[in-house]
């Protein structure tokens, strides 16, 4: 069922209306478990249309074995998705800066509290991210230190290759996940793939990791797959290949490839001169977790993320 | 005589550090010093090359910031017209002993000049990457280049703007930190200072990071942002120098300015539209409103019909107008200062 969660009138004969899914089993017991499933905070990030799109569709297919609640919101930011803005078109504000918002607020605000306050009392929520239009991720569960204790079980849940795990940063305060987990909703962020791209092959694994997910909470009785088991890397097992040169770059390794300290993975090219402006050589040993999609890069363009090798071991 | 000693002071940093020129009975000290203090090469655009200006010798004592956002014209232009007076100062004498003062007019023109407000690659605000990252993203690495040079004075005064457009009446912020002072910035002659309470993101802003390094900081907020408005551009310049001279660093003849009001910002009273449409202002900035007054219309987009007499809910002061012609439902169309009664 197809419910409004707010509205707002725009200038010129328009309505921003932000919208959920709600599927429910057919016969209600009152004692159903809840569970959010969201996307569209990042207008450029659409990795998770797909994803929502196709849990609804597998669900739909044995409707009757759906034994909670679970409630579909994938546009967040409407104005944003439908005009490639990454943040709210008029302003360039960050929807995942204004959690948990204010009803009284501008626009932004109002539609962010309405959205916790919709939100509020799930058991549960998923926020699926993709990468900006930048670069390229691998499917990961991100969370800060201080969520570890209470999100890792459903982390390992969620079929990632890797969880990580940063360290606590006020800055991030502002996020939906971090606004629901100091809430009482424990909220797992994915993050995979890029922007402005869906990635069915990524799409498909976090389809499968929502199921068991969904099963595992017991409001999904229908068939999931054996989850991967993730690595679980903390801020300082993940090393960076940043730009030192401003050019084009050209990466030689791909996501997922293992690369030892000092190989050549990559270059920037200067297209004027014909000349190599900087050879990129690994930091470490360990397995690229991040490839640069946009060539275009300024010094500290971030190219790679490695996850040390060492850490591994652990 | 002042072109020619600048000629000859222009010819090296170093060769000028103890450079002074009798002419007739007066004692010019020098002039001047322009740097470059943060450049980066860029893959085809010439480079970004953050410039400051140095007067007097001596003490860290006061660094001033403009256009860190590239729609920031109004602050690139009030930075200008203070370089040309600190100028003048200087070769008048009149900046005191072992104070020096470092002004860098612009910091994102990069996204100035091709009419962009972040930076334009990836749209990030500067302003959100303090204190910076040296070996980080790009965007991070030049806040900290900047971070590097404007770090250990005394006073720190940034010309901000507002996150959305909108016009203010002349103020002095400060975020609420052990370290501020509130009482320093009633030096400035402003009529207003509004004290902020650090929200997560202002964490990542120059004017906390400036704080929590230790630098006594200030935004100075004007009336425009995207347009310059001589007025006002000359009333911050007036605020600075006299907030300068106040704290002995100057030797100026200023008018004493404003005894300043502090307020709150949590205190003031916010105004948001309850409909959308075309926003018609009728109060600005320092007007004074009683309650119940229409401040201003919002109208019918198709049918110019009133859809909104925007009413004032208390007596007192507009401090900030919505300053676009439209509006969505939301918007924050006002702020007041609330008038109490005793
Ligand atoms: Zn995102």
């Amino acid at each position: 069922m197809i419910q409004t969660i707010a509205t707002i009138e725009l200038p010129v004969d328009e309505r921003l209306v932000l919208e959920k899914n709600r599927l429910e089993p057919e016969q209600k017991t009152g004692r159903e478990k809840r569970v959010s499933l969201v996307t569209g905070i990042h207008g450029d990030e659409l990795l998770g249309m797909y994803v929502l799109y196709e849990v609804q569709r597998r669900i739909e297919k044995e409707r009757h074995k759906l034994t909670g609640i679970l409630d579909i919101y994938p546009a967040i930011n409407p104005l944003g998705i439908d005009s490639i803005n990454r943040g709210l078109p008029q302003s360039d504000i960050d929807m995942n800066h204004i959690f948990p918002g204010n009803e009284n607020g501008n626009l932004t605000e109002y539609m962010a509290s309405q959205l916790i306050d919709d939100m509020i009392g799930a058991d549960l929520c998923i926020d699926v991210h993709a990468s900006d239009i930048f670069l390229k991720e691998i499917v990961q569960v991100r969370m800060q230190k201080q969520d570890e204790a209470k999100l890792l079980p459903y982390a390992k849940m969620a079929n990632a290759d890797l969880i990580w795990i940063s360290a606590s940063a006020t800055v991030k305060e502002a996020t939906l996940a971090h606004s629901l987990n100091m809430m009482g909703v424990p909220t797992l962020a994915i993050e995979a793939g890029s922007g402005m791209r869906i990635d069915k092959d990524y799409g498909d694994q976090i389809v499968e990791g929502i199921l068991h997910i969904l099963k595992q909470e017991g409001i999904w009785q229908g068939e999931t797959t054996e989850v991967r088991t993730p690595d679980v890397a903390y801020a300082e097992d993940v090393d960076y290949a940043n730009a030192n040169a401003s050019g084009v770059f050209m990466p030689a390794v791909n996501i997922g490839d293992w690369v030892c300290k000092g190989q050549q993975i990559g270059e920037i090219v200067n297209a004027l001169k014909g000349t190599v402006e900087e050879i990129i050589s690994a930091p470490c040993d360990g397995k690229i977790i991040t490839v640069r999609q946009y060539p275009i890069v300024y010094h500290g363009a971030l190219m790679y993320r490695i996850l040390r090798k060492n850490s591994l071991a652990k | 005589m002042t072109e020619n000693l600048n000629e000859r002071i222009c010819e090296g940093i170093e060769q000028i550090r103890c450079f002074r020129k009798e002419e007739g009975t007066r004692l010019y000290i020098k002039y001047m010093r322009k740097e470059i203090l943060y450049s980066l090469k860029a893959p085809y655009r010439d480079d970004l090359r953050v410039t400051g200006y140095r007067f007097g010798f001596g003490e860290k004592t006061a660094c001033i910031v403009g256009a860190l956002r590239g729609n920031e014209v109004q602050q690139l232009y009030i930075c200008s017209l203070l370089v040309q007076k600190l100028k003048e100062l200087e070769a008048h004498g009149h900046i005191t002993q072992n104070h020096e003062i470092l002004v860098i007019p612009s910091v994102n023109h990069y996204a100035m000049n091709i009419g962009k407000r972040f930076w334009a690659v990836d749209n990030t605000d500067i302003n959100r990457k303090f204190p910076g990252i040296e070996n980080g993203g790009t965007t991070e690495r030049i806040a900290a280049g900047v971070m590097e040079c404007i770090k250990g004075y005394s006073y720190g005064i940034q010309f901000a703007s507002f996150y959305m457009p909108g016009q203010f009446i002349p103020h002095v912020r400060m975020m609420e930190t052990a370290h501020s002072s509130a009482s320093l910035a009633n030096l400035f002659g402003l009529p207003y200072v509004v004290l902020r309470k650090p929200k997560p993101y202002d964490t990542t802003t120059l004017n906390y990071n400036w704080q929590i390094s230790g630098t006594n900081a200030f935004s100075v907020y004007t009336n425009d942002t995207e347009n310059i408005n001589e007025e006002s551009a000359q009333m911050a310049v007036s605020a600075v120098l006299r907030f300068l001279t106040r704290m002995g660093v100057l030797k100026y003849n200023c008018h004493g300015g404003y005894i300043a009001s502090v307020i709150r910002e949590d205190e003031l009273t916010a105004i948001h539209a309850e409909r959308s449409g075309i926003f018609r202002p009728i109060l600005h900035p320092g007007d004074e409103v009683v309650r119940g007054q229409i401040m201003a219309r919002i109208l019918d987009p198709y049918e110019g019909t009133v859809r909104e007499n925007v009413m004032s809910p208390t007596d007192g002061i507009v401090f900030f107008t919505h300053q676009k012609p439209l509006v969505n439902q939301k918007d924050l169309v006002f702020t007041m200062i609330r008038r109490l009664h005793a």
